[in-house]
């Protein structure tokens, strides 16, 4: 209940990454991770509304707690988020434009993402308070834009190199995936102390 | 070719969601560490799969544009909390190692595509079918994925142990790292399979007019 705030950073951003440890938000992380300049920016979008989301759901819970109403946390959360995803739309195609439409179809998937509808289920099941929500929150998703970012350098290398015809695309990623896995594998260490 | 018009099988194989559309990749590599989580988790897919294609089929007529994919999550969710807690009351063990994926489904790609792409199109009945064949495609995409890393990661399939006990088991496989590996192959696999199919079908007819 009463984890350091520092602790609870690094085990969300690097020993249980979300995206290369939980195997959480797969779709975006296979699918835009071809090139930086679209992954970075994914990145950014999804830890936006994964913190606001984060933040709105915290507070949603304690109204649901209050009526006894837990059932309903499912499909609130997911409607929070659907209402985030949209703010964030709404908000990129005012102040940038050309950002909208190179994301064009992936920012509604964003909705779909489960890494954004995992946070607030993760922090409400560890009893996470309002800080700690938000710090969960934050590492969290700089871990997904991470390790978006790490993969897309990697397969901007390998766009020149001989890969088999029949490997190209989703089963190269595949693999680069797990050596990153492999290499994050070696933070496992870091948890001991908590 | 006369497959390709039955929805069912079209789920099933031609357009299996795990190997050829490659969709709902979260639970395929988080759940696959043992063949029963794989099979259990493949299943209650399939269950919210088949409830939410009929229910949002029913309805599609009803539902303005702009709001429909808000009402189709919302439908989503609400099979999703009825899986949720029937998988707690059938098998407390199941759901404890299903853990977070079982409220997860409803962040599954494949469920709201096929939402879009077929229920909000076609008559009740080819989407209840389509949603049976699409989930069970997908829980059998999981169960291969599931073998080779319980057979290579435990030397065990089911929890039976195959191997003497001499058996050094992998243990990479069950980690992270190996899920992906697997995958990996898996997918290989399948796209072998399709070359050779296809150069079969352009072969072919140049035999027949020779």
């Amino acid at each position: 209940m009463n984890e350091a705030l520092g602790h609870i950073f690094v085990d969300a951003f690097l020993i249980n990454n979300f995206v290369l440890c939980v195997f959480l938000g797969m779709c975006p992380f296979l699918g835009l991770s071809a090139k930086f300049s679209t992954s970075w920016r994914m990145g950014v979008s999804v830890m936006f509304v994964i913190t606001v989301s984060s933040v709105l759901s915290f507070g949603t819970n304690l109204i649901l707690v209050a009526f006894h109403a837990e059932y309903l946390r499912l499909i609130t959360y997911i409607v929070i988020i659907a209402a985030t995803v949209q703010l964030t739309e709404m908000f990129i195609k005012k102040h940038s434009p050309a950002l909208f439409r190179e994301l064009g179809i992936y920012l509604p998937l964003i909705t779909t993402n489960c890494a954004v509808l995992a946070v607030p289920l993760f922090q409400t099941a560890r009893g996470y308070n309002l800080l700690q929500s938000t710090v969960f929150a934050v590492a969290a998703s700089g871990g997904f834009c991470l390790a978006m970012v790490l993969l897309s350098l990697a397969r901007e290398r390998t766009e020149l190199s001989d890969v088999p015809s029949l490997a190209r695309g989703t089963a190269a990623a595949l693999v680069l995936a797990s050596v990153l896995s492999l290499a994050f594998m070696g933070f496992a260490g870091m948890g001991g102390g908590g | 070719m006369s497959g390709s018009n039955n929805p069912f099988l079209n789920g099933l194989w031609r357009q299996n969601p795990t190997f050829v559309q490659i969709l709902g990749m979260c639970p395929t590599l988080a759940i696959t560490n043992s063949v029963s989580n794989a099979v259990a988790m493949g299943l209650a897919t399939a269950f919210v799969l088949t409830i939410s294609n009929g229910l949002i089929s029913a309805i599609r007529n009803h539902v303005p544009k702009q709001v429909r994919i808000a009402t189709y999550i919302a439908i989503i969710a609400t099979a999703v909390t009825i899986t949720d807690y029937l998988v707690k009351a059938i098998s407390i063990n199941v759901y404890r190692a299903l853990g977070p994926f079982i409220p997860l489904i409803v962040a599954n790609c494949l469920i709201l595509e096929r939402a879009e792409a077929f229920a909000a199109k076609k008559p009740v009945i080819p989407s209840i079918l389509d949603g049976a064949g699409m989930g069970l495609g997908f829980a059998f995409g999981l169960s291969c994925l599931g073998t080779v890393r319980e057979v290579l990661g435990a030397g065990t399939f089911l929890g039976i142990h195959l191997f003497g006990p001499n058996f050094e088991p992998w243990v990479l496989f069950l980690l992270p790292p190996g899920g992906f590996i697997a995958l990996a192959i898996w997918l290989l696999l399948f796209a072998s399979f399709r070359e050779r199919n296809r150069n079969l079908l352009q072969i072919q007819p140049v035999e027949q007019k020779s």
